[in-house]
């Protein structure tokens, strides 16, 4: 599903390398905790995935996309088959809570009859079938969050990116989401996350890759936030 | 492609900056009624020369002493003359008027003005060779030949004058020209400016467009429709200028010079076929391509 092979990824901007030769692979279905200080490649690797970063060396895979050598106008082929989360949301404050969530179809050529049908039906999923019209400063963090999982969600990724998603939330609403982000990978989406949450790593018991210094120094099939440390 | 939204957001894109839009569009229209300006120009040195092309002559005047003896030709000098104009290569025709068939066309030319006719003479009215040329660009090989031969006096070319109406035409085209250059360039880095501005506006949907794999095409065309739109705005504006100079002003100014034919009448018909399609042109064209550099060299979309 995707596979990084002997990646390593220097700035222009720095002297030591984002990514020091990562050879990571992660299954189809997958749940998979991306631990590590700030600094460590966290995102850097994430970005690598996206191609918002082409790596220096190496080479990445993701679905049937060699993400590294793949042309410009294929990009986004690949960014429809994976879906983001943020810690800040990025929602459009001046859309509501279904046309944020239909914005995503939209803008990549949708039907309007297949948007009408599937933006109800992922905002039950989410839990949020009663806010559809709602905008998004009249919602909760946890609320926001959730639509910004259905935006990313509802043309069903094989792949979701979330990018440290309960930054911003108290612990109990980050409980929820990590429940939300569990059933979307029940449906088979491979999930990969990353992550500062030390209780949230531990309650969950999947698997984790802890970066450091751009180096994979832990990859646990069910592991923890703080072994060895 | 969704058209309905690419509209949509065309259109709260140019009402998210309203004044930059407006300020757009007023510099387009200026520039592009100065462009238009200079075309009809052009278009009336253009009208000119076809009314002129083969009207023009260039009159030989005999001296007195000819013009007073000679009433045919028939002696030298004049004889000689004109059987040597005969004979020049490039001559289309020659036709000798004496002092009576002069001060005939005299009183047909001033008819309206009788107090002029009362105080000239036929004695005052030289005789004159009205020599057409097949190519009236070469009036100056006659000039040349003929000036300071025995029997005559002077030579007229009404090219010279021509020239001299011409000259200042062109030199008003130019500068008008040189205007809408000037207006243009300001145009053009207003249309980049309020682009650039638009997309940083508007980069949080724009980022999330990326994101979740919208085409470039998608992302980048609300903000090329946006300039291509202004443009043609301001072209209309243009030629609404244009329409509302020659209806207010020119239309007084020139009446006089226009009725007596010296200068050929631009009307609507001459704004909405030879003005109007090169600024409707050169609006989509620079727009587009401002838009598209832009966005290529300073927008990362």
């Amino acid at each position: 599903m995707i596979r990084l092979e002997h990646v390593s990824k220097v700035y222009k901007t720095s002297t030591r390398p984002a990514l020091d030769d990562v050879s990571v692979e992660m299954d189809k279905g997958e749940f998979v905790f991306l631990i590590g200080p700030s600094g460590s490649g966290k995102s850097t690797f994430l970005r690598l995935l996206l191609r918002e970063e082409v790596p220096t060396r190496g080479r990445v895979y993701v679905s049937n996309f060699d993400v590294a050598k793949m042309s410009r106008r294929r990009v986004p082929r690949l960014r429809q088959s994976i879906g983001c989360v943020f810690q800040d949301f990025r929602l459009l404050p001046s859309k509501t809570v279904a046309e944020n969530v239909a914005f995503a179809l939209e803008v990549i050529g949708k039907p309007r009859n297949t948007i009408v049908k599937v933006v109800p039906e992922v905002l039950q999923l989410v839990g949020l079938d009663g806010k559809a019209d709602r905008f998004p400063t009249e919602l909760s963090g946890g609320e926001q969050q959730r639509v910004a999982i259905a935006r990313a969600f509802v043309n069903r990724p094989l792949v979701l990116i979330a990018d440290e998603p309960t930054g911003n939330l108290d612990p109990d609403t980050s409980q929820d989401i990590m429940l939300l982000l569990e059933r979307i990978n029940r449906t088979g989406t491979t999930v990969i996350m990353a992550t500062h949450d030390h209780s949230i790593v531990d309650s969950m018991r999947r698997r984790v890759v802890e970066l450091s210094f751009g180096k994979v120094v832990r990859d646990d099939a069910r592991g923890v936030y703080g072994v060895g440390r | 492609m969704r058209t309905s939204f690419v509209f949509s957001e065309v259109i709260t894109g140019l009402r998210r900056n309203v004044t930059m839009t407006i300020a757009m569009i007023l510099t387009t229209a200026i520039s592009l009624f100065l462009l238009g300006g200079g075309l009809l120009v052009v278009r009336t040195i253009d009208k000119m020369q076809a009314n002129y092309q083969g009207k023009l002559e260039v009159s030989i005047v005999l001296t007195n002493d000819v013009s007073a003896n000679d009433k045919d030709c028939a002696q030298q000098p004049c004889a000689g003359l004109r059987s040597e104009l005969e004979t020049t290569s490039g001559i289309d025709s020659v036709i000798f008027e004496n002092r009576d068939k002069g001060y005939e066309r005299f009183k047909q030319i001033f008819e309206s003005q009788p107090e002029l006719l009362k105080l000239a003479r036929p004695e005052a009215i030289p005789a004159t060779f009205r020599v057409k040329l097949a190519d009236p660009e070469r009036t100056d090989v006659i000039v040349q030949a003929f000036t300071g031969k025995p029997g005559v006096k002077s030579i007229d070319d009404q090219s010279k004058f021509l020239q001299r109406f011409f000259d200042a035409l062109n030199g008003v085209r130019d500068f008008v020209l040189l205007m809408a250059l000037i207006v243009g360039i300001a145009s053009v880095l207003l249309i980049s400016n309020t682009i650039q501005l638009s997309a940083f506006t508007r980069r949080t949907e724009v980022g999330i467009m990326r994101l979740v794999g919208a085409t470039r095409w998608y992302t980048q065309l609300p903000f090329l429709i946006e300039a291509v739109v202004t443009g043609l705005v301001g072209a209309l504006g243009g030629v609404a200028l244009l329409a509302g100079l020659k209806a207010a002003f020119l239309g007084r100014v020139s009446g006089s010079l226009t009725e007596s034919g010296i200068v050929p009448n631009i009307g609507y018909l001459d704004i909405l076929v030879y003005a109007a399609p090169w600024m409707f042109l050169v609006a989509i064209m620079i727009s587009a391509v401002t838009g598209y550099v832009t966005l290529r060299l300073y927008v990362r979309l």
